[in-house]
């Protein structure tokens, strides 16, 4: 690994920002937030992963991966980021190293040759090389090339050094939006830069959940000036330096990029997120407050409030006559999600039990919320093993499992409805309108009368015996190492 | 229970329903070396013909008694015995199907009686077995003109012989294509009962290419087969259309067995308990194997049928076996039919219109339905609902294969499944602004195009 990288990477650990990291003893911050992977019980995604989850929903940019084929003709064309504009960034660029590449040292080259013809091919934004494993071990200088490609082409071709081994998905995010930072932020200017224009990081607009809150943002008149990533163009990224506030959506990987705008650009921070009514509404409130604190005009308060009123009151109704329907579920969470306390909340409104919740990736903060929404520690449990949730999900202890895409079959293989909230996910559950559709999946979920008949003996067995009635402590199962759901 | 809805009006646009003497010459076409044999004006045999060459890809034998301006006042007797001198000649079939027309039963003719008195004086008709089923075109459609023709050939053929133990009797619905039968038959030789299926399109009009060109069907139930059928264990009969055929059976001492559908997890389930109480028999490995392959297609596919709406216009028995089974996965459905049976009464739904596919668009546009099942015909009004088209029943014209699509049985179901899921698939729904009423966003982002002047 070289130097600069390594320095990189302590960099990207070093978060001020970040209450959890500031938390820690010295020597522990420096190992970092990324659990040390276990081998043979690991299965979360690399650092380059985790870089192209926070940099491909930038749309009009041509995304090329420096790798052999495995990183990218495995990996491409397997997420919802939705785009409003250009369908470039769901093409699958790769230089394709062949043996005789890396063996004669061909990787630079190929390298160049390929930014040339994507730019002929394609005309795009940019072009957004990621070196990766193999081109990063044989000594591929990518930020030589790229600089010498955008000076040769006049279009910029920025570096994201990513191999996978250096870490995980999370280190990735933190790398591959370091990179916008060093390299793409503050190089354009708005053409009317606005008291209400903001950033929004973290969102990635997964089958269009950020025009779920863009809506209310139009009717208040706050502009979407910067976006990391959802719905976004390569100008947006480029301009970000003049919006007034930055939101991070959840998301503790890039608040380094939130704090460099702040440090850089005076653009003052601030973490929410738009999942559940109560959260989408304080972070309509804060947006508002800390925009008119930046001059914008002060009756965008009130009617921050009236939106607030109306759009509560409304979800409110349209989720009545789902009640009945609902109520009294039991909601198993698994999630990385330590900020779903929103939805849980939203979800215990309308009579949903949850029974558990993970709490693989939460804070002490994080743990005392959850104590206090649901009332005890009971539901709270570390990383399950697949099998150890199949038991516990075949003796029916859940009506139904909220998880992302990896534990998917262990709750259907259990016979128990499972609903996607992760970033594979086809469904919008974002905003006030997303909480209704995340109602409605669940009711579609668990009201199914699939479920009835699967769960019916074969004509040739004997009725399965009935599940047992024990009380459900999740804190008592015992705690894998595996955390097979990394996201 | 469904309330059956009957539209008040006059005109009806786009017919659904398929006529009554067709359903009964398909019937007739699966009895080995067959001639249906309308009794009726010749455009009555031109029109079906045509119908079911364009959906069978194949030659279809149907000829016409081609009653004229004289007979169809004075009566059509002469016509019948004439017109079957002429095909014993022309083709020398083993049956002839008789089915009646609008025509001749407006009339009022008593086809069954001249037919009796004619054969009793034309000994040297004796090696042609004559059938005569009632179907006039404005009593049922095409499940009804089937059933009527598969219950005048028991009456007509079936006699009293002793108990053939392991021997069952098999009665498809008329929707059933010979990938269909051909799945039921597999399931009850796999218990090592011998089934007498009557009538047999997966033999005759299967789609094979035979080494000799006949007047008549290439294939079917053998009528030596068909006198044996009083003396089965049990009858299994397919669809509530072939109940009345059943229960004739069970006249001559054979119990019968009315499946509604075998399309749907608990459908073939019962259908499974019925084969191993009549067998003895261990269920097979591979049905076991198949009940679990259809388990996991369930899974799979109630992402996309959970919450479906779906338009379906099909015949009684055919829409309850399909759209039970996607009702039972969660389906919404919008239900035209095209008579008022007890099947139709049983589908899953509040209401169903007795009705036509100008009555399904409308249905379809006013609870914003998402995917069309029915047959060909409705191909126009997907186009202009841009609705994905799941084509099943009869007639399908502009595809190929239409008695490949198997929807029976354990692995029918799990294709049929995958085969709706795929439709929904492919139109694909991505996500816009304006979808959410999100504003767009302004062009100052955009990419300029201008090529790069480079190289």
């Amino acid at each position: 690994m070289s130097e600069a990288l390594k320095q990189k990477i302590q960099d990207a650990f070093h978060e001020p920002g970040c209450a959890t990291n500031a938390a820690k003893p010295e020597a522990e911050r420096k190992k970092g937030c990324a659990k040390q992977l276990t081998p043979g019980a690991a299965a979360g995604g690399c650092a380059f992963d985790g870089a192209m989850i926070a940099l491909q929903p930038i749309t009009d940019v041509a995304h090329l991966v420096h790798a052999p084929l495995a990183c990218w003709g495995n990996g491409w064309d397997n997420r919802g980021s939705a785009s409003s504009g250009s369908e470039l960034y769901r093409k699958g660029f790769t230089t394709d190293l062949t043996e005789l590449d890396i063996v004669m040292g061909n990787g630079e080259k190929k390298l160049y040759r390929a930014i040339r013809e994507v730019i002929a091919q394609e005309n795009p934004a940019a072009v957004f090389v990621y070196a990766t494993c193999v081109t990063a071990l044989i000594g591929d200088d990518i930020g030589a090339v790229c600089k010498a490609a955008t000076e040769r082409f006049g279009r910029p071709v920025i570096p994201v050094n990513v191999p996978g081994y250096v870490g995980s998905k999370n280190l990735g995010n933190k790398l591959g939006v370091d990179a916008l930072v060093e390299h793409v932020v503050g190089t354009m200017e708005p053409a009317e830069p606005g008291l209400t224009d903001i950033n929004i990081i973290g969102d990635f607009n997964l089958s269009g959940e950020l025009w779920q809150v863009k809506p209310l943002l139009d009717r208040l008149g706050i502009r979407i000036l910067g976006s990391i990533s959802g719905d976004a163009r390569y100008a947006q990224v480029a301009m970000m330096h003049r919006a007034r506030v930055t939101m991070l959506v959840c998301s503790h990987a890039f608040m380094a990029i939130a704090r460099k705008l702040e440090e850089r650009h005076g653009i003052p921070w601030f973490e929410g997120s738009f999942y559940g009514i109560s959260d989408t509404s304080a972070a309509l409130r804060t947006l508002c407050r800390m925009l008119v604190e930046r001059g914008a005009p002060a009756d965008l308060l009130p009617r921050c409030e009236a939106l607030i009123a109306e759009e509560e009151a409304r979800t409110r109704a349209e989720l009545a006559p789902l009640r009945p329907r609902v109520g009294g579920r039991r909601v198993l969470l698994y999630t990385g999600g330590h900020k779903t306390w929103s939805v849980v909340s939203a979800l215990q409104e309308l009579g949903i039990e949850v029974v558990g919740t993970s709490m693989r990736k939460a804070t002490d903060g994080d743990r005392g919320r959850v104590t206090e929404i649901m009332g005890t520690d009971a539901h709270m449990y570390e990383n399950m093993a697949p099998a150890e949730m199949y038991r516990l999900l075949r003796e029916a202890r859940a009506d139904v499992l909220m998880s992302g895409g990896r534990s998917q079959f262990v709750a259907l293989k259990a016979r128990v409805p499972w609903i996607d909230v992760n970033q594979e996910k086809h469904e919008p559950y974002a905003g006030y309108m997303g909480m209704v559709e995340l109602v409605r999946a669940i009711d579609r979920a668990v009201n199914n009368p699939m479920w009835a008949d699967l769960r019916e003996p074969a004509p040739w067995e004997v009725p399965a015996c009935e599940a047992p009635d024990a009380p459900f402590v999740l804190a008592s199962v015992p705690g894998s190492k595996a955390d097979f759901e990394d996201c | 229970m469904a309330r059956l809805i009957h539209p008040d009006r006059a005109l009806s646009t786009n017919p659904l329903k398929v006529s009554a003497p067709l359903g009964a010459a398909m019937a007739y076409l699966g009895i080995e070396g067959a001639i249906p044999l309308f009794h009726g004006a010749q455009g009555c045999t031109a029109f079906a013909m045509v119908h079911m060459v364009r959906h069978f890809k194949e030659a279809i034998p149907l000829q016409t008694t081609a009653m004229n301006e004289v007979s169809a006042i004075l009566g059509g007797g002469e016509q019948i015995e004439e017109a079957i001198e002429n095909i014993r000649k022309r083709a020398k079939p083993a049956f002839i199907g008789i089915a009646s027309t609008a025509l001749v039963e407006t009339r009022g003719e008593d086809v069954a009686g001249e037919l009796r008195e004619m054969l009793r004086r034309r000994t040297d008709f004796a090696d042609t077995a004559v059938v005569y089923a009632a179907t006039p075109d404005f009593a049922g459609g095409l499940e009804e003109g089937w059933a009527r023709a598969v219950e005048a050939i028991i009456d007509a053929l079936v006699v009293e012989v002793p108990r053939r133990v392991r021997q069952v009797n098999l009665l498809p619905g008329a929707n059933m294509t010979a990938a269909d039968i051909e799945e039921v038959a597999g399931m009850i030789r796999a218990f090592g009962l011998t089934p007498v299926i009557l009538p047999d399109l997966s033999l005759s009009l299967d789609g094979h290419l035979a080494e000799d060109w006949r007047g008549h069907s290439l294939g079917g139930t053998r009528l030596a087969d068909i006198a044996t059928m009083g003396g089965s264990v049990a009858t299994l009969a397919i669809g509530e259309a072939m109940r009345p055929a059943a229960d004739r059976l069970a006249a001559l001492g054979v119990p019968a067995h009315v499946f509604p559908s075998l399309t749907g997890l608990k459908a073939v389930d019962a259908f499974v308990a019925t084969l191993m109480r009549l067998s003895g028999a261990e269920v097979p490995a591979s049905l076991r194997r198949d009940r679990a392959r259809l388990s996991d297609a369930m899974l799979d596919a109630h992402f996309h049928i959970g919450g479906l709406r779906v338009a379906m216009g099909l015949e009684p028995d055919l829409g309850f076996a399909l759209g039970t089974t996607l009702a039972a996965m969660g389906a919404e459905l919008t239900c035209v039919t095209t008579t008022a049976t007890a099947a139709a009464e049983r589908l899953p739904v509040a209401e169903v219109a007795v009705g036509d596919l100008g009555d399904l668009e409308r249905a379809a546009e006013r609870d914003g339905c998402q995917l069309l099942l029915t047959h060909a015909h409705g191909r126009m009004m997907a186009e202009r609902l841009g609705l994905p088209h799941v084509r099943a029943g009869f007639p399908i014209f502009d595809r190929l294969g239409a008695m490949d699509a198997c929807r029976t049985g354990y692995r029918g179901t799990r294709a049929f499944l995958f085969e709706v899921a795929n439709a929904v698939l492919s139109h694909p729904h991505r996500p816009r602004p304006e979808d959410f009423g999100a504003a767009r966003i302004s062009p100052e982002f955009d990419h300029a195009t201008p090529p790069p002047s480079h190289h």
